[in-house]
């Protein structure tokens, strides 16, 4: 992907140009370029052309780019996160709440500029005063939701505006999971910092570090060898059934048919003893590294592996059947929680939840590397945008990665699996994109002439679709929050940082 | 569609696991669950209740933790819970390297918890910052700002060694 300079009119001529032709954005970051030297990125998707990227060049300490937020409403959070990291603001956006900094950090304290290390800390407030939207009107109450969540899950704040029980607005607060990941990268040299890419998001272990990879090695130039690039994909795979499988048993919980959890988890637990026993890791954390993977699969793991996915695939086909015959669960799955295709298109929806409405786009078909471009991955897309779409792409999904699992083992390339070209003496840059479970992994990564991480920036697909969440509920009743939230999964880990 | 139901449970059959504790800490004979319900039953005189929270985790650790709950091991028929509101709660579960932007809420939800508030530290994170350590975002360990008593290290520690965790947090506090 190339990375094209632009002035202020170029950043937001190419912002149209993407949105008329009905791309979306993917991301955007902001980096401390040198002394007084900052730079803001955008990068953006559109099927007909791939991925594009432009850099502007703040003029000076204090100047502004342009906001893209009218455009592209998913940018409005980045551009609040790109001020809390680096005290850049986008001139002309309505929105400038903070996002990421809660109040914690001292004032006009932004940790991604080079002057600061990191490690300065201040005094800790009981709370800060953020201004959620207010909705008034007769009857209409608020119900505040977190950070702290019932079940075993992660920290997210809901703010319901509801009158009875029927939810009229949903207002999200994120951001209290964030521990400096961006800054915490500085700290690595471009091949260690696959460790902390790994633990960034616990559930797409394996999606973000080989999208952190891929960026690395996309920079140094450095080949990897196709048996190892089909073992990653074989993870990835592993990694997006083990979480469809978990998904898929919370969801029928989250409608009240226990069953559904008890089965499902049974056979994501018989699912992680297998990645334990292969790949040393329950998640198969660090098994990606840079140049390859740590480890290697013979021939009786791969029967284990086949032995293991015929099983599953009759078990699902068996728990599809029951779902699907549930009038209850059809009750609550059919209509709830509606993402319009329209509506999702407007949000940049992505992933997942964006197949699930009508929006037909996977990086293993749209951006595929090896092995993916060799492999034809078979699209599961749904045009209802309830829970029961997402609940389908779901089974539809697992069913096709294990045919991809049963393909990468019938053509396993031979081969090293781990090989590491010079580092070049010059500073770099790369970009990986890796459709984990949940959509793209974007990662692009900026490397400098000893071969450390001087800026990385690791994008989760979480950032577009929690926005599509607040709109899926919209006259939704409370107690079919959590199902809808459920449905969605989204990562608070892999959007704090 | 029942009938469905009903075979596929009974094909299921059965799966949960013996808890492996005993062997760890070699002190329990042939009837654990018995044993381990017993002590719970001794230290706390009902259920072992406990409360999550997530102060920063990259979620890996609550997989784990959602994963106890799975039938092979049977965390329910040990006489242990997972509940929602802290004033239900013994115990008091952190993963993470206690992210500043939580540490309010961790703390208000540690002081809603009725005694013994016994407090265990689950993953490398919560035990010792981990691979975040202390920032400007991160406080790091746990201990850091709280009494612990008892740490589960492992990035995430599997099922097995946080249900030991968990066991020896209550033995630990068991007056001899
Ligand atoms: S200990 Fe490991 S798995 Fe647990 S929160 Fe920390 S990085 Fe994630």
């Amino acid at each position: 992907m190339i990375l094209e300079p632009v002035d202020e009119q170029g950043w937001l001529d190419s912002a149209l140009a993407v949105a008329e032709a009905h791309g979306r954005l993917v991301t955007l970051w902001g980096r401390n370029a040198g002394p007084d030297s900052y730079e803001v990125y955008a990068v953006y998707f559109d099927p007909a052309f791939g991925l594009s990227g432009v850099i502007f060049t703040l003029s000076h300490e204090g100047s502004t780019y342009p906001d893209l937020s009218e455009l592209f409403p998913s940018a409005g959070r980045m551009q609040r996160t790109i001020w809390d990291l680096l005290g850049i603001a986008a001139a002309g956006s309505s929105d400038n709440r903070r996002w990421l900094d809660h109040g914690n950090w001292e004032k006009n304290y932004h940790p991604l500029r080079k002057s600061n290390s990191g490690l300065e800390i201040s005094e800790l407030k009981e709370s800060d005063d953020y201004s959620f939207v207010e909705v008034s009107g007769d009857g209409v109450h608020e119900i505040a939701v977190g950070p702290v969540h019932a079940g075993i899950i992660e920290s997210g704040h809901f703010r319901f505006s509801v009158v009875g029980e029927k939810i009229l607005r949903l207002e999200e607060r994120l951001g209290y999971v964030h521990r400096g990941v961006d800054k915490a990268f500085e700290k690595y040299h471009g091949i260690d910092g696959v460790q902390l890419a790994g633990r960034i998001s616990g559930d797409s272990t394996v999606g973000y570090a080989w999208s952190y990879c891929m960026a690395v090695e996309a920079a140094w130039k450095c080949e990897v060898s196709k048996r190892a690039n089909s073992l990653r994909a074989l993870m990835l795979e592993r990694e997006r059934i083990a979480n469809h499988l978990g998904d898929l048993g919370a969801i029928g919980n989250d409608a009240g048919f226990a069953f559904g959890l008890t089965q499902f988890m049974l056979l994501k637990e018989q699912w992680l003893r297998l990645n334990k026993d292969l790949f040393g890791h329950r998640f198969m954390m660090d098994a990606v590294v840079v140049g390859g993977v740590a480890c290697d699969i013979d021939a009786l793991g791969i029967s284990r592996i086949r032995e293991q996915c015929e099983q599953i695939r009759k078990e699902v086909g068996t728990l599809r059947g029951i779902y699907d015959d549930h009038a209850g669960l059809q009750d609550r799955f059919l209509t709830t929680g509606h993402v319009s295709t329209d509506v999702a298109t407007r949000l940049g929806v992505t992933g997942l939840v964006g197949r699930a409405s009508g929006i037909a786009e996977d990086g293993r078909i749209n951006f595929p590397p090896y092995p993916y471009s060799d492999l034809q991955v078979n699209i599961s897309v749904a045009q209802t945008g309830d829970v029961a779409a997402r609940v389908s792409v779901r089974f539809d999904e697992i069913l096709e990665s294990l045919r991809l699992i049963s393909e990468l083992l019938s053509n396993l390339p031979e081969g090293a699996i781990h090989s590491l070209s010079k580092v070049p003496a010059e500073a770099t840059f790369g970009v990986g994109w890796v459709e984990g479970w949940r959509g793209g992994i974007f990662a692009g990564i900026h490397l400098d002439k000893a071969g450390m991480v001087d800026r990385a920036h690791m994008h989760d697909p979480s950032w577009q679709n929690w926005p599509a969440l607040e709109y899926a509920v919209i006259g939704d009743i409370v107690p079919d929050f959590p199902l809808i939230n459920k449905s969605f999964n989204l990562s608070y880990a892999g959007h704090d940082r | 569609m029942m009938w469905e139901t009903v075979r596929q449970i009974r094909k299921t059959g059965i799966k949960s696991e013996n808890p492996p504790v005993a062997q760890e800490l070699s002190r329990l004979a042939d009837n654990q669950t018995r044993e381990i319900q017993d002590e719970i039953l001794k230290v706390l005189g009902r259920a072992l209740t406990i409360r999550l929270v997530d102060a920063g985790s990259c979620n890996g650790c609550e997989l784990e933790l959602q994963a106890l709950g799975n039938a092979y091991y049977n965390l329910e028929g040990l006489g242990i819970k997972f509940v929602a509101s802290p004033r239900h709660a013994d115990m008091l579960l952190l993963t993470g390297p206690i992210s500043r932007n939580m540490l309010a809420a961790m703390l208000i939800t540690h002081d809603a918890m009725p005694d013994p508030k016994l407090v265990v530290a689950v993953g490398d994170c919560a035990v010792k910052g981990g691979i975040f350590g202390e920032s400007y975002a991160t406080i790091g360990a746990a201990s850091n700002v709280i009494k612990v008593d008892f740490n589960i290290p492992g990035c995430p520690p599997e099922p097995l060694a946080i249900l030991q965790g968990i066991l020896s947090a209550v033995r630990y506090r068991l007056p001899r």
